[in-house]
């Protein structure tokens, strides 16, 4: 199920080693589940899609099941972090990446359980029959938020605050995107409401989406936190308009 | 050669505190001391604020107890000590030839590694200081003195009842504490702490630590401490020295934190090879 290779370990450049060589032990592996975890959620949300384009249900339910991984290394970082805090006392850029590990393996949480309810529409609309126009949007949506999610996993390996900030920058993009889906939808469904059911679970679909790329703008603000000891400045770009959408409004 | 101090920015957790702007109590500029041959002190130029704990950190022979030493001219006791630089409290030249050491130290107190009661009562201990700087007129005054001091050391409860006893008596962490009430038993302004807690069992030293930020509401302390988390909850300021030299200073939550200078934070996070 888990073909792709987890995400290679960036060896981190950082000020040489720790003299307590099981604390660097630590600090690498948690860098490592952070890698192993974004490798599966980078998955997941690349395969919810696919299942729900091509009307899968069993790579539907598969990739539903995955999800139940991710949890796991959540939790496993979670109480690691914990046991070396309490053990280690961490301090500056050791303090700074275990406090960062936890919140990006919350965001990685979140983005595993909205691919997971994606694919659980895919379920639910696969014996539908969806025109294929009214996914292109979507699979830009997707691909965008992959793309989007690939780099800052990218930019916390190397912790690459320029890489980062281009993630936290280029979100704007998905809003785009979605704005357009969303009206897309509501047209779709306008002009018959036998349409209604589906395009909701599309509209879902695509607003799932849209969190995906809100939480990797998160991960982003967290990687520049932790290389540079303070988060992004200044208000993050955004463009979701639709919670002032209404239908018949252009 | 820069003479500019780094600079302090002080964080309390109080915001009545943090609204006022801290003054400096102790000023050093292009402090140098020199061991024989040895430069062990290299132009140390450092505003420590007053009525707030300041930690020196560093590993061992960087010479941040030298420093310490330097602010009651406790190095001129060391024959091959010299002492280069201006070191000032509020603004007054600490090495001025008139100003008499004694009387420096009486501003100055100091609390060692090891405690050290003399062999003498409780009561004895801390009336000690009083009595050769002759702080009091009646018994009851010396009386007062002696419970405010044993008070404010957080010791008076457990010695009350055997305040005759000797002072050696008593457990390592109550001896220390009695060393702190015997220093601020003449009431001095700034007062320098070399490992204080490092022979207290942790218990021990949780009681010492509380005391000192009580006490920092009306004395400048400075503090010696090869604990990096003891330097990090009690001190406002934490400086670290490296090899003589004074690398890094700065509020304790931005050290701890974000440490600007490479070394502080291969210190900091045990990475020193």
């Amino acid at each position: 199920m888990f073909s792709r290779t987890p995400r290679e370990e960036v060896k981190v450049n950082m000020s040489g080693e720790h003299i307590v060589k099981s604390y660097e032990q630590e600090l690498n592996l948690l860098d490592a589940k952070i890698g192993q975890m974004g490798g599966l959620a980078e998955q997941l949300v690349g395969e919810s899609f696919d299942a729900l384009e091509s009307h899968n249900p069993r790579r539907a339910e598969a990739t539903v099941a995955s999800d139940a991984t991710i949890d796991q290394l959540h939790r496993e970082i979670e109480e690691q972090v914990v046991s070396m805090i309490a053990r280690r006392q961490p301090m500056a850029d050791d303090l700074r990446q275990i406090i960062s590990v936890l919140k990006v393996a919350g965001e990685l949480e979140r983005i595993g359980d909205l691919a997971k309810n994606v694919a659980k529409r895919a379920l639910a609309i696969s014996g539908e029959n969806h025109p294929k126009a009214l996914l292109t949007g979507l699979r830009h949506m997707v691909d965008l938020a992959s793309h989007q999610l690939k780099d800052v996993l990218d930019a916390f390996a190397a912790r690459d605050v320029d890489r980062a900030l281009a993630v936290w920058r280029h979100d704007e993009k998905l809003d785009a995107v979605y704005n357009s889906v969303f009206r897309e939808l509501l047209t779709y469904m306008m002009e018959d409401p036998r349409n209604i059911g589906l395009c909701t679970h599309l509209l879902f679909v695509a607003k799932n989406f849209e969190r995906i790329g809100d939480h990797t703008t998160n991960i982003a603000e967290t990687v520049t936190f932790m290389a540079r000891g303070a988060p992004p400045s200044g208000d993050r770009p955004k463009n979701d308009q639709t919670s002032s959408t209404l239908i018949g409004s252009s | 050669m820069d003479m500019r101090p780094l600079p302090i920015e002080t964080m309390h957790s109080d915001p009545k505190v943090a609204a006022q702007p801290a003054r400096t109590k102790v000023t050093a500029r292009d402090v140098n001391v020199f061991y024989g041959e040895k430069h062990a002190l290299k132009s140390v130029n450092v505003d420590i604020p007053e009525k707030s704990v300041t930690a020196f950190i560093g590993p061992s022979g960087c010479g941040k107890s030298t420093f310490l030493r330097c602010i009651n001219r406790m190095n001129d006791t060391v024959a091959s000590a010299r002492v280069t630089g201006l070191i000032e409290i509020d603004g007054q030249n600490i090495y001025d030839p008139k100003l008499d050491p004694v009387q420096l130290r009486a501003r100055v107190g100091m609390v060692f590694q090891k405690p050290n009661p003399f062999p003498k009562s409780i009561y004895e201990n801390i009336a000690y200081g009083p009595r050769i700087h002759g702080l009091f007129r009646t018994k009851a005054e010396l009386d007062h003195i002696v419970e405010s001091s044993l008070r404010k050391a957080g010791l008076f409860e457990e010695v009350k009842d055997r305040i005759n006893d000797s002072g050696t008596g008593l457990s390592g962490g109550q001896q220390q504490r009695l060393c702190i009430a015997r220093t601020i038993a003449i009431n001095p302004e700034v007062i320098l702490m070399d490992e204080p807690c490092s022979a207290l069992d942790p218990i021990a030293t949780a009681r010492v630590e509380e005391l000192i930020s009580e006490l920092r509401q009306n004395f400048t302390i400075i503090i010696v401490t090869h604990s990096m988390q003891q330097a990090a909850r009690v001190s406002q300021q934490t400086a670290f020295f490296h090899l003589g030299n004074l690398v890094e200073v700065g509020s304790t939550s931005t050290m701890f934190t974000n440490p600007t200078d490479k070394r502080t934070q291969d210190y900091i996070t045990g990475r020193f090879g």
